[in-house]
């Protein structure tokens, strides 16, 4: 029989393995799904992994990898600085959908100036959306205790509506007969997320994902509140004799991950997507949190993980172009991926001991 | 504004309506009571209504459907359960991974199954009673899961209160380091109940995309296992107020798409976020006020190894 011993501080080499054998993981059930479903693993899994990097078309896809990771890395940072002190925000796609419309709104609404200074006010916008979606279940956990991952999960469906409401209702283009969906940033310069240099996919979201990354990697390295957060998840108890605020880290964990999906929200809208309409958002608030996991709640893991997560992302439409793959396979491998993560993170924590006599 | 809405056939459709989360968080409520947090539930129910559809229209039988359902959300649970209890992985992350991939599995298994009927769940024949001016509707109109669901209900509190093995599953609840020093096997007892747990989300699946709806969309379950999360908090892990908190739910809803039917003057928009709002509404009064003790079982979350 197998006995799991408990290792009196997380071993360092499997920390940093266990991503690394979860991906192998989930590419050998991946295959295996794939191949139920009647496709070629072998060429499923290439076209996922290899191609966009290096086969026909990865002069295009590898500019698309940016495009896809900004918005999930900057969301998952945020995410990752709650998770670490034991804050459940899983809300992020309702904050996300939030900021989207806030600077939309801010942006619509003097349509069309001409003057760039717009848009600054508009990600301002963004990031104030974001930030009052997430202070709802933060206020109403600290003044009342109510379960924040509950009531932050209620928002996202509660966000929806609302976007609903701004496509068909007061945000929709007067200019487009009828249809649903805003004016398109595209072609409203002054308030448009352009990519900055071309065929590499990088927008004013990636570079804010880049800059959150150091700030977080610093904050958390280097600073007495990155100090805080780590010690409230790990020792609540001792964290509330070192004067640690448990309120103010709500509050301020809330704020931080709402306010970059806010951001991450109003990025896309005005870059990527273009426009709001009924799904503009297609789910990058829920798969940041993989992210955050898939990246040791990590900064710098968070980078690799949301790169890794966007060549899934994009290798899956290229199976779905070229294989016939459906596209929900991908969402169910992404899944899959989490699981193995949480499985073999086992490793970093316990021993695994054969046992000897069979007490354990 | 209520003019156009016949109150016996309101209260009737509630019933109906309320049955999925009903199901769904009175599984999750002995899961909990075992000391365990899934958050699976919404990925569970999707995977029961895939499940169930899947075989109801293969088999052509309705209650091999429920069966199905029930099998699906199990297996997930299973999964749950083997890196939970086996393998000691977060419960909040595990759980959360549980319904994203249900969400994307379902949707993978649910492929060529869109826009078929599935075959139809007869109401019970009560005979005369039916015909009962208002109560016959009420009571005696329905299919077998609506009573089915209220049966487990009775049976699950009794279970809990009166015998044995509610004793057991309470007092690994409560504190699984007693329960494991009077010989008790915490995890294996947590692995029966979140099976269990699985079952009943899978059940509660399977009338959505078999009874409600009844057809197979992506998502169907529209949030159904959150607010089946909420149910719990709400009925301070007490079976009878599950009844009570499902049905209120299920009214909520009902209401909602009566107004939107009979063309009401609230906007669409505003009438589908009301249930999901009047949840958090009910969390908040649930879990306020000074020296009201929630209830909930003191391991809850937690997870056991055993040392020794």
């Amino acid at each position: 029989m197998f006995r799991l011993e408990k290792r009196p501080t997380p071993s360092r080499f499997w920390t940093g393995a266990t991503p690394v054998v979860a991906v192998i993981l989930t590419m050998l059930a991946g295959g295996l799904m794939f191949g139920v479903l009647g496709k070629n693993p072998f060429e499923v899994i290439r076209t996922i992994f290899w191609d966009p990097l290096f086969g026909e078309f990865a002069w295009y896809l590898r500019g698309q990898l940016l495009v896809k990771a900004g918005p999930l890395i900057l969301i998952a940072v945020g995410l990752s600085l709650g998770f670490r002190a034991g804050i459940w925000n899983i809300g992020a796609e309702g904050q996300y959908i939030m900021g989207a419309i806030f600077g939309a709104s801010v942006g619509l609404a003097v349509f069309p100036t001409e003057n760039r200074l717009i848009y600054p006010v508009m990600i301002a916008a963004g990031a104030f959306g974001g930030w009052v979606w997430a202070m709802i279940p933060a206020i109403l956990k600290t003044r009342f205790n109510t379960n924040e991952i509950l009531v932050s999960l209620m928002l996202v469906y509660v966000a929806q509506s609302i976007l609903a409401m701004a496509a068909l209702g007061f945000l929709r283009n007067p200019e487009g007969a009828g249809f649903p969906g805003s004016r398109n940033f595209n072609s409203y310069p002054a308030a448009s997320n352009p990519e900055l240099i071309a065929g590499t996919g990088m927008h004013w979201g990636v570079v804010a994902a880049f800059i959150t990354v150091i700030a977080a990697y610093v904050l958390l390295q280097k600073h007495l509140l990155g100090f805080q957060i780590k010690l409230s998840g790990q020792a609540p108890r001792a964290a509330r004799f070192h004067g640690v605020n448990p309120t103010a880290l709500v509050v301020l964990c809330m704020g931080i991950s709402g306010a970059l999906a806010g951001l991450a929200g109003l990025f896309e809208v005005t870059g990527p997507a273009g426009q709001i309409s009924i799904d503009f958002n297609t789910g990058y608030g829920f798969t940041a949190i993989i992210v955050a996991f898939l990246g040791r709640l990590n900064p710098l893991g968070i980078l690799l993980a949301g790169l890794l997560m966007a060549l899934t992302y994009i290798g899956g439409e290229m199976a779905s172009t070229n294989l016939g793959l459906p596209s929900a396979a991908i969402q169910a491998f992404q899944g899959m991926l989490l699981f193995f993560l949480l499985a073999v993170d086992v490793l970093s924590n316990y021993r695994v001991r054969m046992s000897m006599k069979g007490t354990a | 504004m209520f003019g156009a809405i016949n109150p016996a056939v309101l209260i009737a459709s509630l019933m109906v309506a309320s049955v999925p989360i009903m199901l769904a968080a009175l599984g999750e409520l002995v899961v909990e009571k075992s000391g365990v947090l899934n958050l699976g539930v919404e990925g569970m129910m999707i995977i029961g209504a895939i499940c169930g559809f899947i075989t109801a229209v293969t088999t052509g039988s309705p209650l091999l459907g429920f069966a199905g359902g029930a099998a699906g959300g199990a297996a997930l649970a299973l999964i749950f359960a083997v890196l939970t209890q086996s393998l000691l992985a977060n419960q909040v992350a595990t759980g959360l991974a549980l319904t994203l991939f249900g969400l994307g599995l379902s949707s993978l298994m649910g492929q060529g199954y869109n826009g078929i009927k599935p075959p139809l769940t007869a109401a019970v024949p009560f005979g005369p009673l039916r015909d009962i001016p208002g109560l016959g509707r009420i009571l005696f109109s329905h299919d077998w899961v609506v009573y089915f669901s209220i049966l487990i209900i009775a049976a699950t509190w009794y279970v809990l209160k009166y015998t044995r093995t509610g004793l057991i599953i309470r007092a690994v609840g409560e504190n699984h380091d007693a329960a494991h020093a009077l010989g008790y096997k915490v995890n294996r007892i947590r692995l029966a109940c979140i099976l269990f747990g699985g079952a009943m989300a899978g059940m509660g699946g399977a009338y959505i995309s078999l009874i409600r709806v009844p057809q197979w969309t992506d998502g169907i379950t529209a949030g159904a296992g959150w607010i089946a999360l909420a149910i719990v908090v709400f009925a301070s892990w007490k079976p009878w107020r599950v009844l009570i908190g499902a049905y209120l739910f299920g009214g909520i809803t009902v209401l909602q798409l009566n107004l939107q039917a009979a063309g009401s003057s609230i906007p669409v928009e505003y009438l589908s976020m009301s249930p999901y709002l009047i949840t958090i509404l009910v969390l908040v009064i649930m879990s306020s006020g000074k020296g009201r003790t929630l209830n909930a079982p003191a391991a809850l979350g937690q997870n056991f190894h055993a040392t020794r």
